[in-house]
């Protein structure tokens, strides 16, 4: 059960593009054409799926406070959480150069596809802030860490593959000049975002389910902040009147 | 500008408005959007690429002639990471509410496109100074947009610009409050930044026509 709503608040909810901005620079310099959409969508699921979890490992077992405790009661007291920002980008730049070897080594169709991609991707944003994710909003385990992975690569993918298809289509429409090209494609994102929005209220029906919210403390992104200030705004104005 | 010779002030004024990192290069969209609910984030975050940028494009400057192209990527990264981890600690150690509020983003300066963009298009090619030059030019263009956005979202969403009432209070209805005016809670979500920016491009490609892309 934890599994499936963590998977679906990835997708969905907590949509990595229209929710939190990330990876938004190839996300628009990618996006003019479905067939490469495609495959630079299916290269970040791919590498998500591997840098989260191998992030995971790294943050319980070296970086968080007190982690270096397997080594010996005398490193129980160290916090290395400051290295971690060069630690993740580190692991991510070498898997990345590593899967783009092996992978043109055994399957040369698979990097015909997806190859040029790969260099791209180790300076994404989706990539590095889906490991600054999964530490801030404190990933149980590894296979929940994989799955944040997995799920949150799909959500981007879905974003992407959306937007380059619409920007097919609107090539052929009557948009005013300045807002062509850059432009329009960041209005139609901010309305696609706000049609994501709808599914904030996804996993929060029904009674029964609120002590289950409560308990996924996942409240850090800063969406969901925003969304708990215009509550309180709202039920402000509601008792005003 | 006396200082400068011309053609190093193009450097810093290019990218304010004609070469402009987020409106026309496209670059760092990132965290443009997702800390401009507030004035006094966005200033911050201005701030923190100023510095990484400035002083990234001088090291990266000083060691272009020995980094070997193969691994550049990696060796840049860990300069932006090393510089992004200094701005983390400082902004820990002095707002800390503030970086709270930052969360994750401020590590994300790291994979910020401009950067990289940068370190890449000019600081690999040129000597120090103009390095240094063009690195302070393109965060200040970055900085601009991002002061603009956080201006009219705080503005129009909260009423407020950093942290101070300038509409008036909604709750004693003083101010503009008095004739029925309504904060427009819509413009703290996340979707409005994105409409705020395709609005500051219409702006800025109407007043220059050569910037127009046909399709």
């Amino acid at each position: 059960m934890e599994h499936v709503e963590l998977f679906f608040k990835s997708i969905f909810i907590d949509n990595m593009v229209f929710a939190t901005f990330l990876g938004m620079c190839s996300y628009l310099a990618v996006s003019k054409k479905v067939s490469t959409a495609v495959g630079l969508g299916a290269a970040v699921i791919f590498v998500l799926a591997i840098t989260v979890p191998l992030n995971w490992l790294l943050d319980q077992y070296i970086l968080q406070e007190g982690a270096l405790a397997w080594l010996g009661p005398e490193f129980a007291s160290y916090d290395l959480s400051f290295l971690s920002f060069i630690m993740f980008i580190a692991t991510i730049a070498t898997m990345v150069q590593l899967v783009e070897i092996v992978v043109e080594k055994f399957s040369p169709s698979l990097y015909n596809s997806l190859g040029i991609f790969l260099p791209l991707i180790a300076v994404n944003c989706a990539i590095l802030g889906g490991s600054l994710f999964m530490q801030s909003r404190e990933i149980a385990t590894l296979g929940l860490a994989f799955n944040y992975g997995v799920s949150s690569g799909i959500g981007w993918f879905l974003a992407i593959l959306a937007i380059a298809a619409i920007r097919e289509k609107i090539r052929y429409s009557n948009v005013p000049a300045p807002l062509r090209g850059l432009g329009i494609t960041f209005i139609i994102t901010g309305l696609m975002a706000i049609g994501f929005m709808s599914f904030g209220g996804m996993l929060t029906g029904g009674e029964e389910q609120a002590p289950a919210e409560t308990k996924t403390v996942l409240i850090d992104s800063e969406d969901e902040k925003e969304k708990e200030n215009d509550a309180l705004a709202d039920n402000t104005k509601k008792e005003l009147n | 500008m006396a200082l400068l010779s011309k053609k190093d002030s193009k450097l810093i004024l290019d990218p304010l408005a004609d070469n402009n990192p987020i409106t026309i290069q496209v670059l760092g969209i990132c965290s443009a959007l997702a800390i401009t609910a507030e004035l006094n984030a966005s200033i911050v975050m201005a701030i923190s690429v100023i510095f990484v940028l400035g002083v990234g494009n001088v090291v990266i400057s000083l060691i272009r002639n020995i980094i070997p192209s193969k691994i550049r990527i990696i060796v840049q990264l860990t300069v932006v990471a090393t510089l992004v981890i200094i701005v983390d600690q400082v902004l820990k150690a002095y707002a800390y509410t503030l970086s709270k509020e930052l969360s994750v983003f401020v590590g994300l300066i790291i994979t910020n496109c401009i950067i990289m963009g940068r370190f890449e298009a000019f600081a690999l090619g040129n000597g120090v100074w103009r390095s240094f030059l063009d690195g302070i030019g393109n965060a200040l263009g970055y900085g601009v947009i991002l002061i603009i956005v956080g201006f009219f979202r705080e503005l129009l969403g909260s009423g407020t610009l950093l942290g101070i009432e300038v509409l008036g209070n909604p709750v004693d209805k003083t101010g503009l409050y008095a004739f029925g005016y309504e904060n427009n809670g819509f413009m703290l979500l996340s979707p409005m930044a994105l409409i705020v920016v395709g609005i500051i491009i219409w702006v800025q490609r109407h007043k220059n026509k050569a910037l127009i892309e046909d399709h």
